[in-house]
């Protein structure tokens, strides 16, 4: 049991991004430039890796193991869209992070006293399903992206290339308030601004659009979910079952 | 009367393969034009199965076996020609298709590996709607007829080939299917874990009236459980009817050794017409021919002092093994 328990906190301590990227803007006062108190900065960051832990996908690398290993024949063959027993295990994984997330933010408040608030209930009810709305939109659109293996076989290549804008334009990196405004108004159309930033800032406390990025994350699920039921649909027409 | 449960109409199956020259040259080509190819894997080919009926499906590797199998259970879509199994189109996987059917591929597993069977038990249950006090009753009864006990507590990696393969047909019929798909279901199991495999399918194709269609390479596994094969040769059918049939025509002849009670005995037997296939001493081989055993049989106790004698079938998997080269077989 030793090497799941080992398993278990890598997986947790693997999200912690934000707090290297919440060293660097400190380090050199790049809130400065976009009015960010060094608190609201570092409750952000935090908060976006309680997001980041709860909302992260990989779905696209386990159906395309378990396609190209023949596992997904088995699957396929059950009253049950394989795609749920996937969504089962996030879901399973989420709860399993949630101590060593919790344990993280206590050393967090240990060397940033400062930081400690505690989110009205309304506020952090409303952060829980943004979170999850979050969740719900990188999973569709890594779903979309793990069907290509009906066509593909290598469907994580492309998956790669969504990585990029993943990281830059959600907020995991930096606010996406602090990016130009030009640059902002074309963000705030694309699904990545509604994966980290705009759950860290509703969380944070930081001014945000509540009912305008909860409608947003509930337009992509709406778009994102027939996609995924087409490219499926026809994705396992293409199926081969190789490997099995 | 048995009504059909699988009706395959004009079935083929075509695959695209990519093909790519060797060495740098042929990769480079292959990244900025990728040459494929058109491979029919199987061709035009039509049957039916009755309900509660075991079929053997025979053939060499390649030839097709498995993609009939994996089109029967709409795992794969079929090129051209009709397929109903139950009353449905497999490929649309109706889910009333899906709790009726079962795919088992040997070596490939659904039990999860790090989990006790049981957790794959009862999930598998809760897939197919069946509340817990229903998914304990299978369970028990399942394992009964499979003979597993404690397996079922210990973590899949921990346990034997077998014990794995018992606890995979446990998940895989624990929704009762009327139809079983069974790809090489012994494949890496020992003689007696083969044979308990075959034991349990028998008792649940008697018990359940289930339909069962089978692949193997171990011709034990097709001759005690199937009455009728269909051979597949480079994805055409070459033979489809009785398999004691099938065997007649492959091996007209039994081998019969006669031990005489003296040597002159032996000299009036091979002397008397029948064709002869050795001789040693007081000991004779003769071969007779399948119809007329019997009376060859009753001639020679009459005619001759003999001490002893024996019937030699020739070895199943030679007569078979001529099935798999063959395009077709007219019987």
């Amino acid at each position: 049991m030793l090497e799941y328990r080992v398993e278990i906190a890598l997986w947790a301590i693997s999200g912690i991004i934000p707090f290297f990227m919440l060293n660097i803007w400190t380090n050199n006062n790049l809130n400065e430039s976009i009015n960010i108190s060094d608190i609201m900065l570092s409750r952000y960051f935090l908060c976006a890796f309680f997001v980041r832990q709860f909302s992260v996908v990989w779905v696209v690398f386990s159906f395309e193991e378990d396609s190209l290993m023949g596992k997904v024949s088995p699957y396929l063959i059950q009253p049950l869209n394989p795609f749920l027993r996937y969504f089962a295990q996030h879901l399973a994984e989420q709860i399993t992070r949630f101590p060593f997330a919790l344990i993280i933010a206590f050393f967090f408040f240990i060397f940033n006293p400062e930081s400690i608030w505690i989110p009205n209930l309304g506020i952090l009810l409303l952060s829980i399903v943004s979170t999850f709305l979050s969740f719900l939109i990188q999973f569709l659109i890594q779903s979309i992206v793990a069907c290509l293996c009906f066509w593909t076989e290598k469907a994580s290549s492309i998956e790669r290339l969504l990585f990029i804008p993943t990281l830059f334009l959600s907020g995991l990196l930096a606010p996406v308030v602090s990016f130009p405004t030009y640059v902002k108004s074309w963000i705030y159309l694309t699904p990545f601004p509604y994966l980290i930033d705009f759950p860290a800032n509703l969380l944070s406390g930081n001014e945000t659009n509540i009912s305008g990025g909860i409608g947003m994350q509930i337009l992509w699920i709406f778009l994102l979910f027939p996609l995924f039921k087409k490219i499926w649909s026809e994705g396992t027409k293409k199926y081969t079952a190789m490997g099995s | 009367m048995v009504q059909n449960i699988i009706d395959v109409r004009n079935l083929s199956k075509s695959f695209d393969i990519a093909s790519k020259e060797p060495g740098l040259k042929g990769t480079i080509k292959h990244f900025f034009r990728r040459q494929t190819k058109s491979l029919k894997v199987i061709k035009d080919i039509s049957f039916e199965i009755k309900e509660g009926e075991i079929v053997g499906f025979l053939g060499a590797n390649g030839a097709g076996k498995t993609t009939i199998l994996k089109m029967l259970c709409g795992l794969i879509y079929p090129s051209e020609g009709s397929i109903l199994v139950s009353g449905y189109l497999p490929f649309k996987r109706k889910e009333n298709f899906l709790k009726n059917i079962t795919l088992i591929m040997g070596q490939k597993q659904q039990l999860i590996w790090d989990l006790p069977p049981i957790e794959s038990f009862y999930l598998n249950a809760s897939i197919y709607d069946l509340d817990k006090f229903e998914a304990k009753k299978r369970i028990k009864k399942l394992s009964e007829m499979l003979e597993i006990d404690e397996e079922l507590f210990i973590p899949v990696r921990k346990l034997s080939l077998g014990q794995r393969m018992k606890s995979e047909l446990l998940a895989a019929l624990i929704h009762e299917p009327s139809i079983l798909f069974l790809d090489e279901p012994t494949l890496g199991l020992d003689i007696n874990a083969q044979r308990n495999l075959r034991k349990f399918l028998q008792k649940y194709n008697e018990k359940t009236n289930a339909t069962i269609c089978l692949t193997s390479h171990y011709m034990k596994d097709i001759t005690s459980l199937c009455k009728r094969v269909i051979c597949v040769h480079e994805g055409a059918i070459s033979y489809d009817g009785k398999l004691d049939l099938l065997l007649k025509k492959l091996s007209p002849v039994k081998e019969i050794l006669i031990v005489c009670r003296s040597e002159e005995d032996a000299i009036k037997l091979e002397n008397s017409g029948f064709t002869v296939k050795n001789k040693v001493k007081n000991e004779i081989t003769i071969k007779i021919e399948n119809n007329s055993i019997t009376s060859s049989l009753k001639s020679i106790l009459n005619n001759f002092d003999i001490e002893d004698l024996f019937i030699n079938e020739p070895p199943i998997d030679e007569v078979i093994g001529k099935v798999l080269i063959k395009k077709e077989y007219d019987i």
